[in-house]
């Protein structure tokens, strides 16, 4: 009888072990993401690949950004497009069209508009934020995604002006590196999702090269995004963000 | 005495020419009447509606609220402050709130006002008795141009996005409760009505408005800080102004029928007084003095215009009155402009427009009949009896 229940105890601990096995603190996760990716400042080279009704272009971009409130976009490709540079201060955005030759400034509901017909509103396209200072994470699953274990994360606002209430989000476990992103509105219907879909080694850092952008509530494949170069920990001049740099 | 029925004579007596210069100067009577009256009724038309349908008594404006500048309606709300919320409470007022959104019909982005009114309000004519909640689906009113432009209808699910108070994203499926007909577009063009409490809620904007429009004919219009009274004469402006131009526009073609017609008085005139010397020189020899002459002469020019008067309100009276009622269709499409005017538009007379065009008339016309006189003032009473000018 002892040992029936000697054997009964040791099937309970161990059933128990296996269910609750140890997941991280959301909020230690969600700090290491922004450490793997955080940066004062940054220097980047992308190409935005936009996949519209009437078929898909291509947009080059080179961008400059320091902290969270100030960056500095200039677009290389197409032609049609090249020279056109928006410049973004808090919550203010200006844009140089060198084709008409004048800084437009767009402020309020106009930096929620789509950037050139894509899937990214400006303040997606411009915004850089530490995710850890806006949400209170929580781990609520493991899963694989893209064949890599992934730490699934809710992050609910902490309260401030926030664009997105929500947002769920796939760590990878090693990496630390977001690979799948879903982001919702107060109702908690999705909005928007964010697809990784490579991720590659520079400057000793796990960063995402290759994403997909979707507007859920819109019809289309997506926008695509791909990383050519970045510089982290970037030297840049104060002058790039000042207004006079857009007609430079 | 004499004059009056000299002139008379002579003119009746004159045939064909003179019944010609009264046919043409009768039609720009009736022309410039019905013109008139045209633009008259465009302009009630469209300011009965608006008042009906939007402005009704006037609008308090929340300081930042600028209808014409939707980067500032992030901005332009605030609590009903408690002068005006008096008069909501006694029903002599309807507040609304106005907020940016964007709309995915059929999966297509598109940005739309998103307005907010209390569904048993009967302050402004819209139909928002059909914003009662009775279920879980958020009920939304349109107007017939929205639902045609967005590719909605009655029943349709559709997807509203926009921003609360602090900025966050919310999104909500709205049904299409009523699409409804009306001939202003500024409540019905681009824009979603929901039920305030709702969309107060949802906005985290409790007991506030961007607008509140206060009920016709109230007199009792208290100043408030932080909100501006928009009278009717402000917000009808825009109005009075195209009526205004279009009147402008549109007297260039009475100016003109007119001038034709003054041109054919004016050469009548210059010929009869060159045609009628020996008549004039028995006349001064029978004892008629030249200013005498120069009254008949200009009387009888003039007395085309009683005529031309006679002649269109023998034609004109019928023609003006069957228009007033059967009204002018407009062309389709018109409506899409939201201007106000419905499907029809009717002329508005008035006792002034009839007495102001006859008194322009017979004013220009006696001018312009005496003009050609002048000449009779230096004629020798020898020489026209040989037929001679001097």
């Amino acid at each position: 009888m002892r040992k029936i229940f000697f054997l009964y105890c040791l099937l309970v601990l161990l059933t128990a072990g296996g269910i609750t096995e140890e997941w991280p603190a959301g909020d230690w996760v969600l700090k290491r993401v922004d450490e793997n990716f955080g940066s004062d400042n940054k220097v980047s080279t992308s190409e935005m690949v936009i996949h519209g009704r009437r078929g898909s272009r291509s947009i080059k971009s080179k961008s400059w950004l320091q902290g969270m409130d100030k960056s500095f976009t200039e677009y290389l490709a197409p032609a049609r497009e090249k020279g056109t540079k928006m410049l973004k201060l808090e919550d203010q955005l200006w844009i140089y069209m060198p084709s008409t030759d004048r800084t437009i400034k767009i402020s309020g509901h106009m930096l929620r508009q789509s950037v050139m017909g894509s899937d990214l509103s400006y303040e997606d396209f411009m915004e850089d934020p530490e995710l850890s200072k806006l949400y209170e994470a929580k781990v609520v699953a493991e899963e694989v995604f893209l064949e890599r274990p992934c730490w699934v994360l809710e992050l609910t606002s902490k309260g401030g002006d926030i664009a997105y209430h929500s947002r769920k989000i796939w760590v990878d476990k090693e990496r630390f590196v977001s690979l799948r992103e879903e982001r919702f509105a107060k109702s908690g219907k999705l909005l928007k999702t964010y697809i990784v879909m490579k991720v590659s080694r520079i400057q000793n850092r796990w960063i995402p090269t290759q994403v997909v952008f979707k507007d859920e509530l819109k019809s289309g494949k997506g926008t695509e995004f791909f990383l050519e170069s970045i510089e982290l920990n970037a030297n840049i001049q104060e002058h790039i963000f000042t207004k006079a740099s857009l007609r430079k | 005495m004499i004059i009056p029925r000299l002139a008379l004579k002579n003119l009746l007596g004159a045939g064909l020419r003179t019944w010609l210069n009264v046919v043409v100067l009768s039609l720009s009577f009736v022309l410039i009447i019905f013109l008139q009256s045209l633009y008259k009724g465009m302009g009630d038309q469209a300011k009965e509606a608006k008042i009906d349908i939007e402005f009704a008594g006037g609008q308090y404006w929340h300081e930042s609220y600028d209808p014409f500048d939707p980067l500032t309606l992030e901005d332009a709300h605030g609590v009903v402050p408690d002068p005006i919320q008096e008069k909501i409470d006694k029903g002599e007022a309807t507040p609304i709130l106005v907020t940016q959104a964007t709309i995915y019909p059929e999966g297509r982005l598109r940005t739309i006002l998103l307005k907010g009114i209390y569904p048993q309000q009967s302050i402004v004519n819209l139909p928002s008795k059909f914003l009662v909640q009775e279920g879980e689906d958020i009920p939304a009113l349109i107007g017939a141009r929205m639902a045609k432009s967005a590719g909605l209808k009655m029943g349709d699910m559709v997807t509203v996005r926009w921003r609360d108070a602090k900025g966050t994203f919310d999104a909500r499926d709205v049904q299409i409760a009523r699409v409804m007909k009306t001939s202003v577009g500024t409540v019905d063009q681009g824009q979603i009505w929901i039920p305030l409490e709702k969309m107060r809620g949802l906005m985290s904007m409790e007991n506030e408005s961007s607008l509140v429009v206060v009920a016709k004919n109230t007199e009792d219009i208290p100043t408030v800080s932080g909100w501006d009274f928009k009278s009717l004469e402000f917000l009808l402006a825009d109005i009075e102004y195209l009526v205004r131009t279009k009147t402008t526009g549109g007297s260039i073609m009475y100016i003109f029928l007119l001038l034709l017609a003054m041109l054919a008085i004016f050469n009548t005139q210059v010929l009869s007084i060159f045609r009628r010397r020996k008549e004039m020189g028995t006349m001064m020899a029978l004892g008629f003095t030249r200013s005498k002459i120069i009254q008949l002469f200009t009387l009888e020019g003039a007395m085309h215009s009683v005529l031309a008067a006679i002649v269109a309100a023998i034609y004109g009276i019928p023609f003006l009155v069957w228009f007033s009622k059967t009204g002018w269709a407009l062309p389709e499409g018109t409506d899409d402009f939201g201007f106000g005017l419905g499907e029809k538009l009717f002329p508005v007379y008035s006792v002034g427009l009839v007495v102001g065009t006859i008194v322009l008339v017979l004013l220009v016309t006696t001018i312009v009949s005496f003009l050609p006189t002048r000449k009779i003032a230096k004629l020798k009473p020898t020489d026209a009896l040989r037929g001679k000018m001097s």
